[in-house]
């Protein structure tokens, strides 16, 4: 009875999608606004597509609703006894296919488009490990640039015990930086299990199969802080993946770019250095907080039994040599990644001095970057 | 349902094997047709309650920003066996029940062609049930991959994964038996005279159904038996270092999961297509093309998988073709809609409960259906796909479609079952209430999608906070409005008015023949088909 | 049952499906266990392979039981016709998932791995099929198609025949010609899963080929070793038909348990020429 109410209110919802672009509040209920010609152009495809199907959808129901007003039983209405006409079902078979088929033209366009990756001025990799990216910056402007970028949002916000703030979850500590008006060529893969890389400003979203290389590209066509999250279910902190992108100019980029290569150039020549329990106990730490403790906990409990405790592990306190190479190459079939390609000698150094000296952990060890240049061999 | 029992047992028949044991031990060993129908559809509800007990914890942890009732882990295994239960233990044996008890009263059988193999076929779920739900509790709990069990994530998992692998070999086996069976029943149990373009809509819908299941079923074994082995005895199917490819397992998977998603799908077609004309008391609108659209359906379905799959970086002349593919199963499902409407076309409408659900049906599943339309276009999808616009989606289909569908069965045929008229006042406040409360849980949805909200996350952005509230809101009240039903359905059996042998004024087929409650047994001879009495 | 008899068969109440569904619980729960290294695993197996095993001699025998006692009418026998076949296509089906595995490997993972575009992962990956994946180091010898497959495809072959050759027998009431046709049948598939059980013994001791041997040896297994457990499977029932037939079962125009084994036999032989054609010899 009353359908017919409903079928307006709703198509008053549908409709508002269709034109909604405008207004931005809190409520968001429509694509972001773009960055890029491709995210512009599946707007524009989805505002065709939500036209044509509104038009079919209130053609629709405004027969079933003008049937539901006046072919009721309660107004006496007698039912006909028809049931077939062959030349109606024919119609609304034809007809509807050659809506698709209007349809699929301007999708196939945008497609190709979207899917032709020659040409880019810079080619990134992104690598998806649980639960962070991996950058490395193969090709043109910037070649050699890799880093890892970790999200950046405390775990205080997100159990509550802070304030949440503008960029919760949408925040790492190491930006993806690239020109503006440039061709970027994302190539994804992952090391553990499938993650996918998605910036909706940008509109790529391409999953990251481990052992194969995809890719995907774009053009941002305005300078600016684009940020997206991890696609795909990838286990426990799905979630917690972000991806930022930040958009700048050629020269910012030159810049940033000078920068970097410095910070690398710092960090290579490690293998050499050796340091004092002390240093390596607290910058351990911290590589401990950025990489492992979403696994094995900040206490070093782990989460028995997917993430064995650390505290009082046979390996954590046994001979280093097994320690090491656990950290460099993993344990394949489980979630402990192979580390050595994510961080260099120093870090891992540090790391295990770290692990082999906290909590119930009193080994008294030192692992130098030395140990873990030997141990890769 | 107790009804069915007490007076079958006291319908005079002259059968002399109607000695079958009384308390547990008549349900654990029957072969009756009805007992057995009437245990799926139980068996259905409780996991319906078990499931959407699930889904409440998702949607209570999502109503805000940041973890607070569940941790992570617990949450994926949350989503995983949600969509599992669901899917196999809600919606597919309420459709297996449905065609328990009203095929062999549709075609006139006197139970279906392999009655003890038939018994179990049900008995195989609550097996696989037990280890489906017992998985939350091993160690490393259930499989924390989402009901599509991706590898390399799955080899991740333990024990609870293995469990869930043997659910589903179970439950496989359980639909396949079951669909053997159906299939057989139609094809070699109607009564003299129906010939297949007589047959109710029904039993079309769940022959071609049933063709479907036995299809890919074993597909789907095939499936996680690799899994099984790349977890265990060290084989390379889905490990790129081994030569295989994490991607090849979606490519089975999703050749067994989209016909899946027609095979919830077409009995629901089939009971919509027996209410709506029994409500406008005018005959079934393009029978003939009804059964071309279903066929065109189910084999257009196996051919389109890979629309699930569309940034997974397949070649772009796939992408174009499974595009294509997809796009043209709007069209026999449109020839249904539009057969729909034409039978509701100048009929004499009235909208008893069943009535209301199969137009809540077509109302929402078209919704369901043009957002499927929206995604199947591969550039749109870049920006869709596992977000929560797909999740919107699919409850479309699946929420207010097949379940919509299931209860419309269940109001429909409810009297011919308990011989009792539920309480129409209740039915219709049942109806308003899923109808309103589920466009509140799962319209938000589409926008939280088209915004950039991921799915199977626990935790996410701040601006999708206010569309997340409103949907958990909705999710809640939709979920209450379900024990309302639970409690219609108990007091129809217990009490309510007795119903005639054909309590709908437009009602037409064999299975309004038979006195209500139907008798234990019916059909045992064949009855004689005058004209076309066994249309819909 | 009575005059119905003549038209429809209901059978009385069984407890056999439920005796079935406790027996795939404890395989299932047990399989599980032991995968996992819990030590009761091996015995809830098998006590779930025993119970199994109960129910399958019970239930068929009531099936046969009631076969041979003539409740089984032409429409029964119809319906039995159209569940075997149904039943054949879902392992059709089966098998289908395990031959897309191999061709999409052979066809697509394989030279995806070994072309340009993931060299920066596998640089030095340039093999083609058969190929056990970039990280594979060992040597390992594929498997030939001249030998034991082809004597293997010619034992099958013939065993179809052998086999419809009894069927001849039966069909004209020479019980002689069936129970050697039978027998011949069921020595020849014996026969096969010998040679078969020789030949992955070889593999894994002289050719270093195993299941673990990436994904040639995972396809090879796994199409090979289902296959011969449907050839297991298959002699089971054929030596149970012996026996049935030992026991003075069937007649002219009323054998269906026969057909439905023949049926399956043929199949598993189909599935075997493709074995040999995709997995052997191309
Ligand atoms: C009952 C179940 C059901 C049904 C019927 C459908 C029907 C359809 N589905 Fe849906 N789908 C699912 C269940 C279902 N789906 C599920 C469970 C998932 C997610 C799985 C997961 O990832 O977990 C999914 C996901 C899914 C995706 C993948 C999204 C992604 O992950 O990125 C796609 C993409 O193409 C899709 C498309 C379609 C299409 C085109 C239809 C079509 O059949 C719809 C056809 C109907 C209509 C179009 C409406 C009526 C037609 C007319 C009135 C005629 C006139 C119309 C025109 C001319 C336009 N579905
Ligand atoms: C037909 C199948 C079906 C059905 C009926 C439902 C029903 C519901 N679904 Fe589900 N859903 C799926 C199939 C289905 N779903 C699938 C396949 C997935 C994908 C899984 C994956 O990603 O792998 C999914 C995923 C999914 C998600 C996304 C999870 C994520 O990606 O993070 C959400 C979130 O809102 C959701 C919600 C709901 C809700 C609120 C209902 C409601 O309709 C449920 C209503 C019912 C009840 C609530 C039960 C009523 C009982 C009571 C009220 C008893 C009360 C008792 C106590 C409180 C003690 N579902
Ligand atoms: C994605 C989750 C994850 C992360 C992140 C992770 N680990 Fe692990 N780790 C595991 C798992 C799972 C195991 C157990 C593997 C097994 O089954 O033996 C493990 C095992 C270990 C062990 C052996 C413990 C034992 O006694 O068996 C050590 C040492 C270890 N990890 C160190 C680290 C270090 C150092 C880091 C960070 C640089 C790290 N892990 C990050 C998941 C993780
Ligand atoms: Cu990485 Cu989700
Ligand atoms: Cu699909």
């Amino acid at each position: 009875m009353g359908i017919n109410k409903k079928t307006q209110s709703c198509l008053t919802g549908l409709a508002l999608m269709g034109w909604s672009a405008m207004v931005r509040a809190a409520w968001e209920f429509n694509f972001q606004i773009p960055a890029t010609k491709s995210a512009q152009t599946v707007i524009d495809l989805h505002n065709m597509m939500m036209i044509i199907i509104m038009i079919i959808f209130i053609g629709v129901f405004a027969v079933v609703s003008y049937s539901v007003f006046k072919h009721r039983k309660s107004k006496g209405h007698q039912a006909a006894q028809f049931h077939d006409n062959t030349l109606v079902e024919i119609a609304w078979t034809v007809v509807p296919l050659i809506i698709l088929a209007a349809m699929a033209w301007p999708a196939t366009v945008a497609l190709l488009n979207m899917r032709d990756t020659a040409q880019a001025d810079i080619t990134i990799k992104a690598t998806g490990h649980q639960w962070k990216w991996g950058y490395d910056y193969l090709k043109g402007e910037g070649e050699g640039i890799r880093f890892m970028s970790l999200k950046a949002t405390p775990a205080e916000q997100i159990r509550g015990s802070a304030a949440k703030e503008e960029h919760y979850l949408l925040e790492v500590d190491k930006h993806v930086v690239v020109p503006v008006g440039k061709k970027i060529r994302m190539l994804t893969t992952s090391t553990d299990v499938i993650h996918s890389w998605w910036v909706p400003a940008l509109a790529v979203k391409q999953d990251a199969i481990p052992g194969y290389v995809r890719d995907a590209w774009f053009k941002a066509e305005k300078e600016g802080i684009f940020r997206g999250q991890c696609a795909e279910l990838c286990g426990k902190d799905h979630a917690f993946m972000p991806i930022v992108v930040e958009v700048v100019s050629a020269e910012k980029y030159s810049q940033w770019v000078g920068n970097q290569k410095k910070q690398m150039a710092a960090a290579a020549d490690e293998g050499g250095k050796s340091y004092s329990l002390d240093e390596l106990k607290s910058r351990g730490e911290e590589v401990y907080a950025a990489n492992c403790a979403a696994c094995h906990q900040a206490n070093g409990k782990g989460l028995p039994p997917a993430f064995p405790a650390l505290d009082g592990s046979k390996i954590a306190t046994g001979p280093k040599e097994a320690h090491i190479a656990l950290v460099l190459h993993g344990k394949p079939n489980t979630a402990m990644a192979a580390f050595g390609g994510q961080l260099g000698d120093g870090d891992i150094a540090a790391v295990i001095t770290y692990e082999r000296n906290a909590w119930g952990n009193k080994t008294g060890d030192v692992v130098q970057p030395a140990d873990i240049k030997a141990a890769r061999k | 349902m107790e009804a069915t029992h007490v007076h079958g047992a006291g319908h005079a028949h002259g059968g002399d094997h109607a000695h079958h044991p009384k308390g547990i031990m008549r349900w654990i060993t029957t072969t009756n047709h009805k007992d057995i129908g009437t245990m799926y559809l139980w068996f259905s509800f409780t996991m319906f309650l078990v499931g959407g007990v699930m889904a409440l914890i998702l949607r209570a942890e999502l109503f805000q920003p940041g973890l607070q009732f569940v941790e992570p882990e617990f949450f994926n295994q949350m989503i995983t066996l949600h969509g599992l239960i669901m899917v196999f233990g809600a919606i597919m044996p309420a459709f297996v029940g449905f065609a328990n008890w009203m095929i062999p009263l549709m075609i006139g059988a006197p139970d279906m062609a392999f009655a003890r193999m038939n018994n179990w076929s049900f008995w195989l779920l609550p097996p696989a049930g037990i280890l489906l739900t017992a998985s939350m509790f091993v160690p490393g709990g259930a499989a924390g991959t989402g009901w599509t069990l991706y590898p390399p994530l799955s080899i991740q998992m333990g024990i609870g994964m293995d469990m869930a692998i043997f659910a589903i070999h179970i439950l496989g086996m359980s639909s396949i038996m079951g669909s053997i069976n159906i299939v057989t029943t139609i094809l070699n149990l109607r009564a003299p005279g129906m010939t297949l373009m007589r047959m109710p809509m029904f039993c079309w819908t769940w022959l071609i159904t049933g063709y479907l299941l036995i299809a890919v079923m074993p597909v789907l074994a095939g499936a996680v038996t690799m899994l099984l082995t790349d977890r265990h005895f060290g084989t390379s199917f889905f490990n790129a270092a081994g030569g295989g490819d994490p991607v090849l397992f979606q490519h089975i998977f999703w050749f067994f999961g989209h016909p899946e998603v027609y095979i919830i799908a077409l009995p629901a077609f089939g009971v919509v297509s027996h209410v709506i004309p029994a409500f406008a008391r005018k005959p079934l609108f393009g029978y003939t093309s009804m059964v071309y659209a279903i066929a065109a359906i189910a084999l257009i379905s196996f051919i389109v998988w890979a629309h699930h799959m569309y940034v997974v970086g397949m070649p772009v002349a796939g992408q174009l073709y499974f595009m294509y593919a997809t796009i043209l199963i709007a069209v026999p499902t449109g020839v249904k809609v539009f057969n729909w409407v034409a039978t509701m076309w100048r009929g004499s409408l009235t909208f008893e409960t069943p009535m209301l659900f199969a137009l809540g049906f077509l109302f929402l599943f078209t919704i369901g259906g043009f957002t499927g339309l929206v995604l199947s276009n591969t550039a749109v999808d870049v920006q869709l796909q596992d977000t929560y616009y797909v999740v919107a989606h699919f409850h479309y289909v699946m929420v207010a479609g097949a379940l919509f569908s299931a209860f419309a069965a269940v109001y429909y045929w409810l009297p011919k079952w308990t011989g009792h008229m539920y309480d129409e006042t209740l039915g219709k406040w049942h109806f308003w209430l899923s109808f309103i409360f589920f466009n509140i849980a799962f319209f938000p949805q589409h926008f939280l999608g088209l915004a950039g909200m991921p799915r199977r996350i626990p935790d996410y952005a701040l601006q999708f906070t206010d569309f997340n509230q409103v949907s958990t809101i909705g999710a809640f009240g939709f979920g209450l409005s379900q024990l309302l039903f639970l409690y219609i359905v108990l007091k129809t059996i217990r009490s309510g008015e007795k119903a005639a042998a054909k309590p709908w004024e437009g009602a037409t087929g064999l299975e309004w023949t038979v006195p209500s409650p139907a008798p234990y047994h019916t059909f045992e001879e064949p009855p004689v088909l005058t004209e076309a009495k066994g249309h819909a | 049952m009575n005059q119905q008899a003549s038209r429809y068969f209901v059978p009385d109440p069984s407890h056999y499906p439920l005796v079935g569904s406790v027996a795939l619980f404890l395989l299932a729960s047990g399989a599980a266990l032991w995968m996992n290294k819990y030590a009761p695993g091996p015995y809830v197996v098998l006590a779930g392979f025993a119970v199994l095993l109960f129910m399958l001699f019970a239930w068929f025998g009531r099936v046969i039981g009631e076969s041979e006692s003539g409740k089984y009418n032409k429409q029964v026998d119809f319906s039995f016709r159209w569940a075997m076949s149904w039943f054949i296509f879902s392992e059709v089906m089966f098998f289908a998932a395990f031959f897309g595995a191999l061709f999409y490997v052979r066809v697509l993972a394989v030279p995806d791995l070994a072309s340009a575009e993931q060299q920066l992962l596998w640089p030095d990956f340039s093999t083609s099929w058969p190929s056990a994946g970039p990280k594979f180091a060992e040597q390992f010898t594929p498997m030939h198609a001249v030998g034991i497959p082809l004597i293997n495809t010619l034992l099958l072959l013939s065993s179809g025949a052998t086999l419809t050759w009894a069927h001849w027998g039966l069909l004209a009431g020479k019980r002689d010609q069936l129970k050697l046709g039978l027998i011949l049948t069921i020595a020849l598939g014996l026969l096969f899963i010998s040679l078969q059980a020789y030949e992955y013994v070889h593999a894994y001791e002289e050719l270093n080929l195993k299941l673990t041997t990436g994904v040639y040896g995972s396809t090879f297994f796994m199409l090979t070793g289902f296959h011969g457990l449907h050839v297991t499977i298959g002699a089971t029932m054929l030596l149970v038909i012996f026996f049935r037939v030992m026991a003075g079962h069937f007649k002219p125009d009323h054998h269906f348990a026969f057909e439905a084994v023949a049926w399956y036999w043929h199949f598993v032989d189909v599935v075997w020429l493709c074995l040999f054609v995709v997995v052997y010899w191309l």
